[in-house]
C-alpha cells in the first residue's frame, strides 16, 4: 500500500499543531499540490485535523488525535501514530489512512473509497453506512459495526461486538475472531476462492503478514430486508 | 376528506372523492341516508378503512405530503394595516426591501438573497432530475436559493442554480467533498417537520439505476435512511462536526442547522451553541416524500407554535438577526411569508407549494390521478413513483412530461407573487423592509392562534398565558 | 450535553497535583459545554478537614461566616464557613447527617449541593477555566476528583443546575447525554418522598442511585438498577468515598475514554482532556463498552 511514487522532499515539513493552530495547519495541508511530506507534532487530541485533503500528499501525525481525523480524505496518505477519536476518515473518498493505535466509534463512517487501516481496536459503529471504503482492523471492533453498510470490505483480525452488520446491504465482512452477535439480515456465508483472493489482497495492502485467509469467516447480507415483507416486519 | 371525522355521508362532491386511495375497497355506489345510517365519530369510514388496510397488509400507511389535519395556522392571524396612528407606504413607488443575508455569524461568504423565500431540501430520488432542475431554474430566476436533499447533488441542479444549499444528512448519500465545496451553504439536517425523530425512506419503485448509483445502493430495493447521524449525537458533538465542515470548506460557507419543530425553544438554543450560522425550523405541516402517515399526523408542533419559541430562544441569547432563522412548513402565500417574518423569521422556505407551482396535482392529469385511486388536489403518493405530473418519479416517461424551463418559469412567477404579496402587506403596515414587520402588527382570530403565536386576540390586548401589554 | 472528566489517583505522590491536573482536564472540555461547570474533590484536608463533616451549599451571595454562625447556633457546635465562587463549604466536627439537618433547618433558603466527610462540590455559571481559578482549584490536593462542563439542554443555566450532582454522602454523579423519561422517574421518586432541587435530568439519576445505595446496593447494582428504570443516552461517571465508576447506556453514542496507569485511573469525554496527564503515553487507553459498569476501589 505504498503511496504513489512521486518525488517528495527528503525531509518532511514539520508543523507543531499546538503552536500553529488548527486552521493554519489544515490550510497548509490543503494547499499542498500532492508532492508534500508533512510531519504534524503535538496534536494533543485535536479535532478535525488533516481534513478535506484532496491531493496525494504524505502526512504523518505524531500523537493522538480527536474527532474526524482525515475526514473526507480524497487522495492523501495519512498516518497517525497514536489513538484517534470519533469518526476517523469519515466519508473518505480515496487515499489511505493508517492508525497506529486504536480508534473510537464510527471509524470510516460513510466512507466511499480508499483504505483505512487501524492497528489496534476500533470502537462501536466501525464502518457504519460505509459506501465503498476498505477497512482493516488489527484488533477488535465494537457493537453495531457496519450498520447499514452499503459497499466495500471490512476485515477484522480480532473480535466483533454485538449486532455486526445490522441492516447490511452489500459490504463483504471478514472476521478472524469471535462475533458476539449478528445484526438483522446479516448472515455467515461461505468463503469461496474469490473471497480468499479478495481477503488476501486486502491483508496485503494493509501490510498484515502473519495471518492466513483460512482463519477468517465471511459475513454478508441475507437481503431479506431489501423489499418489505410482512413476515420480516419486526426486523425493520 | 380523510381526516374530517364529522363530515356527514353524502357531503362528498365530485371535486372531493370519497377515497383518495384504494377506491376499490370503498362502499358501493349510492348515497347513504344520514337519517338512517349513522356514522361513528370515533370510527368514521376513513378509520374503518385504515384498520382494514392495516389488517390486510401488515404495514403502516406510507405516503408523501405533510400533515392533512386541521391545525392552527397563519390563516388565524391578521395584520393591522395603517390608517391614522401609523402611515402606509405607497405601493410600487416607495421602496419595501425584500433582501436577506444568511450566515453573517461566522461564514466569510454569507449568502445574499433578493427575496426571503427559499426552496427547501428535496432529494433527487424523491424528485425527478427535471423537477430538481426546474427548482434550480425558478429559484435562480428569483435570485433566491434552493436546496439539495437526501441523495446528493446533481449536475442539473448545480448547473441551473445560482445559490445552492447542500444538505448534510444522516445517510450521507452522495456526500463528497467536491460537491461540498461547490455548495453556497451547508445545511446539517437533524430532522424535518413531517417526521421529527425519524429517518428517510425511498421505496424500491423510485430507486432507478441512476438514483442507486448516486446512493451506492442496489437498484430497486426499499431504501431506509437512519434517524441519527452516523458519527455524532447531541449538540456537543455537533459542535465538533460543524468545526470539521468549516475546516474542510475554509470557513467560507454558512452552516445551517435544520430541526423539525418539537422542543423548538431548546433545540434552537442548542443549535446556536453548537455553532450554527442559520437555524431552520420546519413545522409539522412541512412535507416529505415518504414516511408513515402516523408520523406525519401525530409528531411535531404546528409552524405557528414553533416560531415564537425559536425567536424567544434567539432573543434570550442576543442572537436574533445575528443567527438567521428560516421557517418552513405550510407557507403558501405572501401573507404567510409576511406573518412568519412578523413573528421574527428572517426568511421562509417552501417545499410543497414549490412542487405545486411546478405542476404537482395539476387538474390536466385528472384522469390519471383517478386511475391511481386519487384525484387532482389529493395526490400524496409521492412514495409510489407514479406521479402523473412527472415530479415525484424516476420513471423516464413520466419525468419527461415536466419541462424544466416552463416549470422553472412557473416557480419563478409564484416566488414573485409571494414577494409582491408580502410587500403589499408590509407597505400597508408602513414598513420599508419586510424584516421590519413585527409581532405587534398582528392579531389573532382564535384563542389557539393567540396562545401559540403570542399575539393578542383581535380587538383585545389579551395574549393567553401572558399579561396584557396595553393597547 | 456536556464534557466529563475524572481522576482517581493510585499514587499518593500525585495527590498534591490533583487540582492542577483536574483544572487542565476541565478547561480542555470547554467546547463541549461553556454554560456552566463544576468539580468535586475528594480528600482535600483544607476544604474537608479530617474528622469533620462538610456540607456544600449555594447560598445566593450570603456571607459564609454569617451562614456558619446561623448553622452553628442550631447545631451547638463550631461550624467553619468558606466561600469558593458561588458555593460555600460548611464544616463541623459532627456526623454528616447532623450537619446536613442543621443546615436545612437553620438556612432552608440555601440549596445543598454536596455532603460528606471527604467531598467538596464546587459549581457555578461561566467558563470552566475561570470558575476553576475562582475556586482556587489549581492549587488543591486530593486523591480523587471529577469535573463537568455543561451545555444546558432543557433545564436552567444556574449554579444549582450545574453538575456534579451530589445527593448522598460522599457521592457524586456527572453525566453526558439526555435521559428520555426522567419526568416520570422524578414523579415516581416524589411519591417515595424523594424530591429534586432542580429540573435537571441528571439530578434524577443522582437521587435514584443514592436511594439504591442507601438501600444497601453496591455501586454496580445501583447503576444496573438505574439502567433498568431510566431510559435515554448517557455516559455517567459516579464516585463515592471508596469508588470511581463509569457506565454508558446500551447504545453508547456519547463519548468516553478511560486511561489507566499504575499511578491513576482517568476518565474523560475526549482524549484531549487527558493529553497532558503524566505518563499518558504509556497508559492503557480504552473506551468503556455499552451497558457495562466499570469501577475501581480505593
Amino acid at each position: 500500500m505504498s503511496p504513489d511514487q512521486r518525488v517528495r522532499p527528503a525531509h518532511p515539513h514539520v508543523i507543531d499543531v499546538g503552536e500553529t493552530g488548527l486552521r493554519e495547519t489544515n490550510r497548509a495541508l490543503q494547499a499542498s499540490d500532492g508532492t508534500g511530506r508533512f510531519l504534524l507534532t503535538d496534536p494533543r487530541g485535536a479535532h478535525a485535523l488533516a481534513v478535506g485533503l484532496a491531493s496525494p500528499d504524505e502526512v504523518v501525525i505524531d500523537g493522538p488525535t480527536g474527532y474526524y481525523t482525515a475526514g473526507m480524505n480524497d487522495g492523501a496518505h495519512v498516518t497517525v501514530n497514536g489513538n484517534v477519536g470519533v469518526g476517523v476518515a469519515e466519508n473518505m473518498m480515496s487515499g489511505t489512512v493508517r492508525v497506529n493505535g486504536s480508534a473510537s466509534q464510527s471509524a470510516g463512517a460513510t466512507a466511499h473509497g480508499g483504505l483505512l487501516v487501524i492497528s489496534g481496536d476500533a470502537g462501536a459503529r466501525c464502518g457504519i453506512s460505509m459506501k465503498g471504503v476498505d477497512i482493516v482492523v488489527g484488533g477488535s471492533i465494537g457493537h453495531m459495526s457496519c450498520f447499514m453498510g452499503q459497499a466495500g470490505r471490512l476485515v477484522v483480525l480480532g473480535d466483533a461486538g454485538d449486532a455486526l452488520g445490522d441492516s447490511l446491504y452489500e459490504v463483504h465482512i471478514y472476521v478472524r475472531g469471535r462475533v458476539a452477535s449478528l445484526g438483522a439480515d446479516c448472515v455467515e456465508k461461505d468463503l469461496r476462492p474469490e473471497h480468499h483472493a479478495e481477503l488476501a489482497e486486502l491483508l496485503d495492502r494493509a501490510g498484515v503478514t502473519d495471518v492466513t485467509t483460512d482463519e477468517f469467516r465471511r459475513y454478508g447480507s441475507a437481503r431479506t430486508l431489501y423489499t418489505f415483507d410482512v413476515d420480516n416486519a419486526a426486523a425493520y | 376528506m380523510p381526516f374530517d371525522g364529522h363530515s356527514l355521508p353524502g357531503q362528498t362532491t365530485a371535486a372531493q372523492p370519497a377515497a383518495t386511495r384504494n377506491a376499490a375497497t370503498q362502499a358501493p355506489p349510492g348515497t347513504p341516508d344520514p337519517a338512517v345510517l349513522r356514522e361513528s365519530a370515533t370510527f368514521p369510514r376513513t378509520v374503518i378503512h385504515e384498520i382494514q388496510r392495516a389488517a390486510a397488509t401488515g404495514i403502516y400507511d406510507i405516503r408523501g405530503w405533510g400533515a392533512k389535519r386541521s391545525l392552527p395556522h397563519f390563516d388565524d392571524l391578521l395584520f393591522l394595516g395603517s390608517s391614522m396612528s401609523r402611515y402606509p407606504l405607497e405601493g410600487y413607488r416607495e421602496r419595501c426591501g425584500t433582501d436577506v443575508t444568511l450566515g453573517t455569524r461566522y461564514a466569510t461568504k454569507p449568502l445574499h438573497l433578493d427575496i426571503p423565500v427559499t426552496i427547501a431540501g428535496m432529494s433527487f430520488g424523491a424528485l425527478s432530475a427535471q423537477a430538481k432542475e426546474a427548482l434550480g431554474r425558478g429559484a435562480s430566476a428569483a435570485r433566491t436559493s434552493t436546496t439539495t436533499g437526501d441523495g446528493g447533488m446533481t449536475a442539473e441542479e448545480r448547473g441551473q442554480t445560482s445559490r445552492l444549499v447542500y444538505q448534510y444528512l444522516p445517510s450521507r448519500y452522495g456526500m463528497n467533498p467536491v460537491d461540498l465545496r461547490k455548495a453556497d451553504a451547508i445545511e446539517v439536517v437533524l430532522g424535518q417537520g413531517a417526521k421529527p425523530g425519524g429517518g428517510g425512506m425511498l421505496l424500491g419503485q423510485k430507486i432507478s439505476d441512476r438514483v442507486a448509483r448516486m446512493r451506492t445502493l442496489p437498484t430497486g430495493i426499499d431504501q431506509r435512511s437512519a434517524c441519527r447521524h452516523p458519527d455524532w449525537t447531541g449538540p456537543d458533538d455537533l459542535a465538533i462536526k460543524i468545526l470539521e465542515l468549516r475546516e474542510i470548506t475554509g470557513w467560507e460557507k454558512p452552516v445551517y442547522v435544520k430541526v423539525g419543530a418539537t422542543r423548538t425553544y431548546y433545540d434552537v438554543k442548542l443549535a446556536v451553541k453548537a455553532g450554527a450560522d442559520v437555524v431552520v425550523v420546519d413545522g409539522m405541516q412541512g412535507g416529505t416524500a415518504a414516511t408513515q402517515d402516523v408520523f406525519i399526523e401525530h409528531v411535531g408542533i404546528p409552524t405557528l407554535a414553533a416560531i415564537p419559541q425559536a425567536v424567544q430562544a434567539l432573543q434570550e441569547m442576543d442572537m436574533h438577526r445575528k443567527v438567521q432563522l428560516i421557517v418552513s412548513g405550510g407557507i403558501r402565500s405572501g401573507a404567510d411569508v409576511a406573518k412568519a417574518m412578523a413573528l421574527g423569521a428572517d426568511a421562509v422556505a417552501i417545499g410543497t407549494a414549490a412542487l405545486i407551482a411546478l405542476g404537482d396535482n395539476d387538474p390536466r392529469y385528472e384522469a390519471e390521478y383517478r386511475a391511481l385511486g386519487s384525484a387532482a388536489g389529493f395526490y400524496d403518493d409521492f412514495q409510489d413513483g407514479r406521479d402523473p405530473a412527472g415530479i415525484s418519479t424516476q420513471d423516464p416517461e413520466l419525468a419527461s412530461r415536466l419541462d424544466p424551463e416552463a416549470a422553472g418559469r412557473r416557480l419563478a412567477n409564484y416566488l414573485h407573487v409571494l414577494t409582491m404579496e408580502a410587500q403589499t402587506i408590509a407597505r400597508a403596515c408602513g414598513k420599508a423592509h419586510l424584516t421590519h414587520l413585527e409581532p405587534d402588527d398582528l392579531v389573532a382570530l382564535t384563542l389557539e392562534a393567540a396562545a401559540m403565536a403570542r399575539v393578542p386576540l383581535a380587538g383585545t390586548d389579551w395574549i393567553p398565558g401572558h399579561v396584557g401589554r396595553g393597547l | 450535553m456536556c464534557g466529563i472528566v475524572g481522576l482517581h489517583l493510585r499514587d499518593p505522590d500525585l495527590e498534591p497535583r490533583l487540582g492542577d491536573m483536574l483544572t487542565t482536564m476541565l478547561g480542555e472540555m470547554t467546547d463541549r459545554g461553556s454554560d456552566s461547570a463544576g468539580v468535586a474533590v475528594y480528600g482535600n484536608t483544607d476544604w474537608t478537614p479530617p474528622g469533620s463533616a462538610t456540607v456544600t451549599v449555594l447560598a445566593d451571595g450570603e456571607d459564609a461566616q454569617v451562614l456558619a454562625a446561623r448553622v452553628s447556633a442550631r447545631l451547638a457546635a463550631a461550624v467553619s464557613g468558606r466561600e469558593l465562587g458561588a458555593t460555600v463549604l460548611l464544616s463541623a466536627e459532627v456526623d454528616v447527617d447532623a450537619l446536613a439537618t442543621a443546615v436545612r433547618t437553620a438556612a432552608p433558603e440555601v440549596v445543598l449541593v454536596g455532603l460528606g466527610t471527604e467531598l467538596a462540590v464546587l459549581k457555578g455559571v461561566g467558563l470552566p477555566r475561570e470558575l476553576a481559578a475562582g475556586f482556587g482549584l489549581p492549587g488543591v490536593s486530593g486523591w480523587q476528583g471529577v469535573g463537568h462542563t455543561r451545555m444546558a439542554t432543557e433545564s436552567a443555566v444556574t449554579p444549582a443546575g450545574s453538575h456534579p450532582f451530589s445527593v448522598g454522602p460522599d457521592q457524586c454523579i456527572v453525566h453526558n447525554g439526555s435521559f428520555s423519561n426522567h419526568a416520570s422517574v422524578r414523579r415516581a421518586m416524589a411519591r417515595r418522598d424523594i424530591h429534586c432541587d432542580t429540573l435537571n435530568d441528571t439530578e434524577v439519576a443522582a437521587r435514584f442511585v443514592a436511594e439504591q445505595i442507601a438501600l444497601g446496593a453496591g455501586i454496580d447494582e445501583a447503576l444496573e438498577e438505574m439502567a433498568g428504570v431510566l431510559d435515554g443516552f448517557y455516559t455517567l461517571l459516579v464516585s463515592t468515598a471508596e469508588e470511581f465508576a463509569v457506565v454508558r447506556d446500551p447504545i453508547a453514542c456519547k463519548p468516553a475514554v478511560i486511561a489507566e496507569t499504575e499511578q491513576y485511573v482517568a476518565m474523560a469525554s475526549e482524549y484531549r482532556a487527558m493529553a497532558h496527564l503524566p505518563g499518558i503515553a504509556g497508559a492503557h487507553l480504552y473506551e468503556p463498552e455499552p451497558g457495562r459498569v466499570y469501577h475501581w476501589h480505593r
